[in-house]
């Protein structure tokens, strides 16, 4: 009962924060309600027993993914205003497409439930293991049978971190950066000068 | 009791938001970036709803690498937005013509 409702508080907050998130008129509110969505998404897997996904969507996306975003939209100088001019001209278009596609996916949901489509069973390679907790069954999965496709998400990671920093990046003029191999290569002879000035001469520098 | 039906009403509910998102905000790319991220979210609602009523984590697994991929088209896009923006001072994808594509 209490998992009904929980489930029942999950799913309307995630519904609803998804809609604000495409109708606020801030985009800093937006992102706020993507965090929301995330949350609550988060629970919703916490429900069905897959701790270590919900904690990972906690992690990644509202620790890096939502940072990045509210870091962006802040950074920017926008004029949101402009940018929501054809918000109403979009409308109906926008709606009946997504009418459609939701008529669609219903259609498909109840061909299921009327035992037309037969999903299929798993193959047991993957079963979880008996009495682990969801870390270790997915762990025990992961690091064997796909080591190399987690290797290659690793280098997915590391191709769009390089991305981003050579998109970003630019050189700046008029700035002393420290030359190393400059210092390292100055010699007390020609750092230093032994003179000796006349009285009441002075040095010239 | 819970049953897969509820996930996968849930997860059209929330792709279908999304895709709205994008024909609504079409003018402002940050909108459509954060629609994108609710439409992969959908899907790996439903990788991991099918992975745990199946007793099968390969869901699990997949739903891992989209969260990496996420991770990087947010990077990746991001990255570009800034760029453009330094360029042309705005924002707005309607009139992107630079490439005369």
């Amino acid at each position: 009962m209490i998992q009904l409702l929980a489930f029942y508080l999950f799913a309307a907050l995630v519904v609803a924060s998804g809609l604000l998130v495409i109708l606020a008129r801030n985009p800093v509110h937006s992102v706020l309600w993507l965090i929301l969505a995330f949350f609550n998404a988060a629970g919703l897997m916490i429900l069905i027993g897959a701790e270590f996904i919900a904690m990972l969507l906690v992690i990644v996306y509202v620790g890096a993914v939502a940072v990045l975003f509210l870091f962006v939209v802040m950074m920017l100088d926008i004029d949101f205003a402009t940018l929501r001019a054809g918000l109403v001209k979009n409308f109906p278009l926008g709606l009946s497409i997504a009418l459609i596609l939701l008529a669609e996916l219903v259609l498909g949901l109840g061909a299921n439930s009327a035992g037309v489509l037969h999903l299929g069973v798993a193959d047991g390679n993957a079963a979880p293991l008996a009495g682990a907790p969801n870390i270790e069954a997915i762990g025990a999965v992961l690091y064997s049978r796909y080591l190399f496709l987690f290797e290659a998400a690793g280098v997915v990671l590391l191709v769009a971190m390089i991305g981003a920093i050579v998109l970003t990046h630019r050189e700046r003029g008029g700035i002393k950066p420290q030359n190393i191999s400059k210092q390292v290569a100055r010699r007390p002879e020609e750092a230093t000068v032994n003179t000796q000035p006349e009285v009441g001469k002075g040095v010239s520098l | 009791m819970i049953g897969i039906e509820h996930y996968i009403v849930v997860s059209s509910i929330l792709f279908v938001l999304g895709v709205l998102g994008i024909f609504l905000n079409r003018k402002n790319i940050i909108v459509i970036l954060m629609a994108i991220e609710l439409i992969l979210l959908s899907v790996n609602i439903n990788f991991v709803a099918f992975s745990a009523f199946l007793h099968d984590l390969v869901g699990q697994i997949f739903a891992m690498f989209v969260l990496t991929v996420a991770a990087g088209e947010a990077a990746v896009g991001l990255a570009i937005l800034v760029i453009y923006f330094r360029a042309r001072g705005s924002i707005a994808v309607d009139d992107v013509n630079r490439m005369k594509g």
